[in-house]
């Protein structure tokens, strides 16, 4: 089976009834299109990878590296470039359109985003510590808790759990599954949740694992 | 909400689904499927609540068997439920939209 992959915006989630009358949530991202803007070789470029654009940009709007190379590869400039790794490039032209169509109904996907951003969080929400109690005098509300022993080791442990910057790292969702898809609207339905807030970018390729169905 | 996803909902959505309202009594007429064979189970009894918007509305419905209360929650747009019909009104046309305070009640205080 040979790998697919799109660029996508997520829209945000809803539910379908199937036929049986089963109620699926789903998320609704909007694939494509995406112009194939380049391939890498790897006799020179060290590895195999297909790059996709998305939304196509004013020349102004890019920098000059990424217009130089739209220009010299003979396609638009685009807002967005990303590289898919990929075993063979063959079958890829510069400038050939993928649509949500490349995918199928049922066809297994892991899909890359990037989550939403929490800021500085707690360890509660961070790391799912328990609360304290709110009442009976107790200040220790969203404590941490103690953080390690006494005279030994008289130190933290390295990785001990703490409040951290959480949220707003690529994130990516295994094994989800291709729901349905609406070509004339270029939507990709998969079931199950998205990283990230609707409108934000995120990358739908073949399961790594599995992608059989 | 979003326009695209409200378009895809609004593609679910029946049409003719609310033609009934709390305090009715209806008839729901649900399919199930009993080994390969499918057939309509109806469901008899009055509307208490509607809960959510959209494609997500859902209804339930109460009932009393053999002396003991039952409600059941039907997806209003689920291609299960095949139709709703309306039986008779309530008596008095309730005052809230949820009828919770006919759980626990039996008999003539259980009207509104």
């Amino acid at each position: 089976m040979t790998k697919k992959f799109l660029l996508a915006r997520k829209r945000g989630m809803t539910q379908v009834f199937r036929e049986d009358g089963t109620v699926v949530p789903v998320t609704v991202l909007q694939a494509g299109p995406c112009t194939v803007t380049g391939l890498r070789d790897k006799s020179r470029d060290g590895y195999r990878a297909v790059q996709l654009g998305l939304t196509p940009a004013r020349d102004k709007h890019v920098a000059k590296p990424q217009r130089v190379a739209a220009e010299k590869a003979g396609v638009k400039p685009f807002r967005i470039l990303r590289e898919f790794r990929v075993d063979a490039t063959d079958g890829y032209e510069v400038g050939q359109e993928l649509t949500a169509e490349t995918f199928e109904v049922g066809d297994i996907v892991d899909v890359s985003g990037r989550s939403k951003g929490r800021g500085f969080a707690g360890t509660i929400k961070a790391h799912g510590f328990a609360r304290g109690n709110e009442t009976h005098g107790s200040h220790n509300v969203r404590q941490p808790g103690s953080i390690g022993q006494c005279a030994t080791p008289s130190r933290v442990f390295k990785g001990q759990r703490m409040p951290k910057h959480y949220g707003n790292e690529r994130i990516t969702v295994k094994n989800l599954v291709v729901e349905r898809i609406d070509a004339e609207r270029g939507l990709i339905l998969v079931r199950g949740g998205v990283p990230g807030h609707p409108t934000s970018l995120v990358q739908i390729q073949t399961a790594k694992t599995g992608g059989e169905k | 909400m979003d326009n695209i996803i409200l378009e895809l909902e609004k593609t679910q959505i029946k049409e003719d689904a609310s033609t009934f309202e709390v305090g009715d009594f209806v008839r729901v007429e649900y399919l199930i499927k009993e080994g390969k064979n499918e057939r309509v189970q109806p469901f008899l009894g009055q509307v208490i609540r509607f809960a959510g918007h959209g494609v997500r509305k859902t209804f339930t419905v109460r009932r009393i068997v053999q002396g003991e209360g039952v409600e059941r929650t039907f997806p209003l747009h689920s291609p299960r439920v095949v139709n709703v019909k309306v039986d008779r009104g309530p008596n008095r046309k309730p005052r809230r939209a949820k009828l919770f305070f006919l759980r626990g009640r039996t008999g003539k205080s259980a009207q509104l």
